[in-house]
């Protein structure tokens, strides 16, 4: 099964929506109630870390018996350090953001505890694309 | 216990979601940082903030939590509530700080 969301810059109104609909999707092949919570954190983080940080693009989901790979992928900004990045506190949110209670240098960290694989590439001026697996079974 | 027996044990305001009222409760999680409560709030769990905004109302439902109290008399904007009408999460208002209504809840839950 394949899924596609787009995210657009600054939209907070709409933060979570790719993420609950995952929910339900994952409900209704009634996967593991544990690993759903997982999926969820992991891909309501990289959901607002595109809305805040980056100029929107699209998430994109591809379900099979085995899996769940989720991939956000946005048109930059970029990220210049992603090790800098990864560590726990570190951020570069503007004080609005922060003033909502994101912004606190704990998304990342939040998606690598969350799932069974990672992967964060960015080109500077280009984008950064976060891809995630997690075991279904 | 159930949200509506917090609501009457405490007396705290019902803003919205009130056809969430019979909710079952179970612990209660304390941050303002969204994703402090998305990494570690647990389902059941009430959560006391002073954020209003509309993305509270998206963590509690990813999180499954039972309701939310905004503290020090705060009102939630026409979305957030709305929302909390749609999900069934209440979202209930005390006047007491955080660390007041805390206290309480410890109690109440602990007893």
């Amino acid at each position: 099964m394949h899924l596609e969301f787009t995210v657009i810059e600054n939209d907070f109104v709409n933060a979570g929506s790719a993420s609950s609909s995952i929910k339900k999707t994952l409900k209704q092949l009634a996967v593991n109630p544990s690993i759903i919570k997982r999926v969820v954190v992991a891909l309501y983080e990289a959901e607002v870390n595109a809305i805040a940080h980056a100029y929107g693009g699209v998430i994109t989901a591809d379900i099979d018996a085995d899996k769940i790979i989720m991939k956000v992928i946005d048109k930059g900004p970029g990220i210049p350090d992603i090790e800098w990045a990864m560590q726990e506190g570190n951020s570069t949110a503007s004080p609005e953001v922060r003033d909502m209670g994101f912004g606190a240098g704990m998304g990342l960290p939040n998606i690598k505890k969350n799932v069974d694989r990672l992967n964060v590439s960015s080109t500077v001026g280009v984008g950064t694309t976060v891809e995630m697996e997690v075991n279904l079974g | 216990m159930k949200v509506k027996e917090l609501v009457e044990k405490l007396g705290l305001k019902i803003l919205s979601g009130e056809s969430g009222l019979e909710r079952d409760i179970d612990g209660c999680y304390i941050s303002d940082l969204l994703s402090d409560v998305m990494g570690n709030a647990d389902a059941g769990n009430i959560w006391i903030t002073l954020q209003t905004h509309k993305n509270v109302m998206a963590v509690a439902s990813l999180k499954e939590l039972s309701c939310i109290i905004l503290v020090k008399n705060l009102g939630a904007n026409e979305d957030t509530l709305k929302q909390s009408d749609e999900e069934e999460i209440p979202i209930l208002q005390t006047s007491m700080t955080t660390y007041e209504i805390a206290g309480r809840v410890y109690n109440l839950l602990n007893n």
